[in-house]
């Protein structure tokens, strides 16, 4: 083939842009663990921190379709507690009351952008109610929109 | 085998970039669709399909209407349509994938698309419109391959190529009816709660199908000397004559049902679009267009010597193609919308980052059509 | 699972307050037979409150309805039409007097045999065995096959993003984004507390009536027995449960 070297050259290229992103996170030193916000007042959660740590967001799913398509609205964790299902009102305002120290530090640190904040609606401390624009994924740092 | 349709001379290359431009231009405006939500189209509470969705309804037409070349090929054995069949077939998966696009760029979540097929909804009529255009494209690519593949070496296709083909000839007709069946099953929208208008849209689309089928073999003729009979073509025009009688005579009944039974929301839509209704006159000058449009298209594919002579051939398919495509593409499901269910009359008109959207989706199909056109070219020119 | 148990399951969050309105809506022990709610609206109650917007306001309130000043963007749940326009009347002129020209309220009327449903390409929006028409605006793609497919004209989509035109925002409920459908949800949330919709609670005339059609006791079946009542294109077979007390 004659153009042989130009096909190849085309390749690597390609290969290098699409690899680009792991390569540089390989090259830059890794990001400090981020320090995440301790609730205030509550001890524990509905499922002991490692499962939160890792399956939260299945958790979260799994509240949802209960709530929205089961019409069910109380959850029995597995000490026998029964809290409301409700992202704002239960995960939030009643137990991570700041948001950006906790799920958000921890989320831009993994690189994670849900987009629940879209439509849940975020209370703040005071239990004045924080709206604006929907940010864009990309703005939601902490601090940054809400 | 694609890589065939890398070959060309300087303005094949040139008449790809000027589309690729087009289509990169849609593309952008579809990223600031993303960012600013269909707020930025014409669309309303009222009229909330518009030229995206009348482009997918309009292109599902001229996918299906390859049948038109297959069926007398395979099922009448009718050897002079033998060169052309492919053609109708590339046109057929261009067209379906432009399809798949228009839906796409209609969407208000896309990131959730693959939900229709996480929650297969067998009573939705959309679910089968998906079922049956994604059969349809994998029916004409598969086919396309192994004939085309055939066609190169000089050999026969493969036999069990045959009952695929013929298989796809019911699908066709499927794709078309099932689309009907999305709007014809709305309590509500009385324009389209007729029982007529599957027969209408496959009118309409093997009118609309074939005559761009003839404007592009008119085409490749001449620029690429792509050796297609006269006869296949004149047979075409034929096609193309009777499915536009049809589609009017079609048009007609509906007409006639509509006045005469004069029940108020019948009517009302067919006054909006003819003659406009509460002042709102939007689209009253492209339906008198399109009609009359159909009667020139008709009068030249009705004479034998307009139909058979290449220029007024020519002329003819592009006003049977406008017509639809207005008829089809704008009329029928803005009209469907107006009035509203409270009677509310609101005019759509498209927005410029609509229309440079639905111009990409239209770039993009032609980008593929020529490649397919070239590839089949070449591959002829091999056996020369 | 069945409706008794999700009854159940509803009321055991708030024992207490389903206690003492649960037997008000008629939903006296969660072991009842599924419930059918259903409104009766007594129009002639609303008219004589000229001007007022009391429902509207607390429904849009209570779930996050932006007020988007552009009619073709606009998203709402519960707003007024001309009675002419609401039941298709085609000569105005011979309408009582007591209703020309005065606007009657609409929102979803919870079909029975709900068009949009039947539609949805992904189930996102469906009916629930105590009938309310609900939608999960987690897995709606944005198609509007169901704006289309509704014949009352009942429901909006996020043409843009709703936010910025929020007047008051309550984190009780959730707002939502663009390219999502929305519409009324009979208060679903509150039913879930045992409490009636927010627009009945906030009615300053009594004229809308909240219950269970099931229940033949129920305030609601007892209205429409002894009143003559209407409802919005009966003929198109949705069986709309929303009834207009004439
Ligand atoms: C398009 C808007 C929208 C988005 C995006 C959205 N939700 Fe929701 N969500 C709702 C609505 C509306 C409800 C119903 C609230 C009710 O009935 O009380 C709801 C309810 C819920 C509930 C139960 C009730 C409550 O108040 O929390 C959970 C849990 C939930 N959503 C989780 C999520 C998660 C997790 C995400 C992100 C992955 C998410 N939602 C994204 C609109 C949204
Ligand atoms: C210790 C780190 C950590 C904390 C704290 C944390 N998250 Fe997460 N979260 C993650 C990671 C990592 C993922 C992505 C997991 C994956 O994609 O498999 C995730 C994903 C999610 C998702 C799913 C996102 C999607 O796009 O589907 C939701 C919803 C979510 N988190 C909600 C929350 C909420 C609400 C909080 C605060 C109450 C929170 N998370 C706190 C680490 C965290």
């Amino acid at each position: 083939m004659r153009n042989r070297i130009l096909i190849l050259a085309g390749l690597a290229l390609c290969l290098a842009a699409l690899t680009w992103p792991v390569w540089r996170a390989l090259a830059s030193a890794p990001a400090p663990a981020p320090s995440l916000a301790r609730p205030v007042g509550a001890t524990r959660c509905v499922a002991p921190v490692g499962f939160m740590r890792t399956s939260h967001m299945t958790l979260l799913a799994e509240w949802r379709d209960r709530v929205v398509r089961d019409g069910v609205r109380t959850y029995t964790d597995a000490d026998g507690r029964v809290v409301t299902m409700s992202l704002s009102g239960t995960c939030l305002r009643a137990c991570h009351a700041d948001k950006t120290k906790f799920c958000d530090r921890c989320h831009d640190y993994a690189g994670v952008k849900p987009t629940c904040w879209g439509c849940h609606v975020v209370p703040t401390a005071t239990g004045a109610i924080v709206s604006g624009p929907a940010a864009p994924s990309r703005s939601s740092r902490p601090g940054a929109a809400l | 085998m694609l890589e065939k349709a890398l070959a060309g001379g300087r303005r094949y290359w040139a008449w790809i970039a000027g589309l690729a431009a087009v289509a990169c231009a849609g593309a952008w405006c579809y990223a600031l669709q993303l960012q600013t939500g269909l707020g930025m189209t014409g669309l309303s509470r009222d009229v909330t399909w518009g030229l995206y969705i009348a482009q997918f309804t309009f292109f599902v037409g001229v996918a299906a209407s390859a049948v038109m070349v297959v069926l007398p090929y395979y099922l009448h054995d009718y050897k002079v349509f033998g060169r052309v069949t492919i053609l109708g077939e590339f046109l057929a998966i261009t067209s379906v994938v432009m399809c798949g696009l228009f839906i796409f760029v209609d969407m208000g979540q896309p990131s959730r698309v693959l939900n229709v097929l996480r929650y297969p909804t067998p009573w939705s009529m959309m679910f089968w419109d998906m079922v049956a255009l994604g059969g349809y494209l994998i029916l004409n690519v598969v086919i396309t391959r192994v004939s085309l593949e055939a066609e190169r070496n000089d050999t026969a296709p493969p036999r069990w190529i045959r009952p695929v083909i013929v298989l796809s000839i019911p699908w066709a007709i499927s794709i078309h009816t099932v689309t009907a069946f999305l709007y014809n099953g709305l309590p509500g929208r009385s324009f389209w709660l007729t029982a007529i208008l599957a027969p209408r849209f496959l009118a309409s689309a093997f009118a609309a199908g074939p005559a761009l089928l003839i404007l592009l073999c008119l085409a490749a003729r001449r620029w690429w000397s792509l050796r297609i009979a006269d006869e296949a073509i004149r047979k075409i025009a034929l096609i193309v004559a009777y499915a536009m009688a049809v589609h009017v005579f079609f048009v007609l009944l509906e007409v006639f049902t509509v006045f005469y039974s004069q029940v108020p929301e019948h009517v009302d839509h067919f006054r909006y679009l003819y003659a406009g209704l509460d002042g709102h006159t939007a689209l009253v000058p492209w339906m008198w267009t399109s009609a009359c449009l159909a009667v020139v298209a008709l009068v030249l594919l009705i004479v034998p010597s307009t139909r058979t002579s290449e220029p007024t051939l020519a002329g003819a398919c592009v006003a049977v193609f406008v017509s639809l495509w207005i008829d089809k593409g704008l009329g029928l499901v803005v009209g469907g919308f107006v009035p509203s269910p409270l009677g509310a009359v609101t005019d759509y008109v498209p927005t410029w980052p609509e229309m440079m959207i639905t111009a990409g989706v239209w770039a993009l199909g032609a980008i593929m059509v020529t490649g397919f056109f070239k590839v089949t070219a070449e591959v002829r020119a091999g056996e020369r | 699972m069945s409706a008794t148990r999700r009854c159940f399951l509803r009321m055991a969050g708030s024992a207490a307050a389903a206690a003492a309105t649960g037997a008000a809506l008629g939903c006296a022990s969660p072991a009842a037979a599924t419930r059918r709610w259903a409104m009766a609206i007594d129009v002639r109650k609303c008219l004589e409150l000229d001007g007022c917007r009391a429902c509207i306001d607390a429904c849009h309130q209570a779930h996050n309805v932006p007020a988007i000043p552009d009619r073709a963007h606009e998203v709402k749940w519960i707003w007024k039409e001309p009675f002419e326009r609401t039941f298709a009347i085609e000569d105005p002129d011979t309408v009582t007097a007591a209703l020309r020209g005065r606007e009657v309220l609409v929102f979803c009327n919870h079909c029975d045999n709900p068009p949009c449903v039947r539609v949805c390409p992904t189930q996102a929006t469906w009916k629930r065995d105590d009938g309310v028409v609900a939608i999960d605006e987690h897995r709606c793609i944005g198609c509007r096959y169901c704006v289309a497919a509704c014949p009352y004209g009942s429901r909006s989509f996020n043409f843009v993003d709703p936010r910025p035109f929020l007047v008051h925002t309550t984190s009780e409920y959730p707002t939502r984004t663009r390219g999502v459908v929305e519409k009324c949800n009979l208060c679903e949330e509150r039913l879930a507390k045992g409490q009636p919709p927010a627009c009945v609670r906030a009615c300053p005339g009594g004229a809308m009536l909240f219950g269970d059609l099931r229940d033949p006791d129920s305030e609601i079946r007892k209205t429409l027995a002894a009143r003559y009542s209407i409802r919005r294109k009966p003929e198109l077979g949705t069986r709309p449960q929303v009834y207009y007390v004439i």
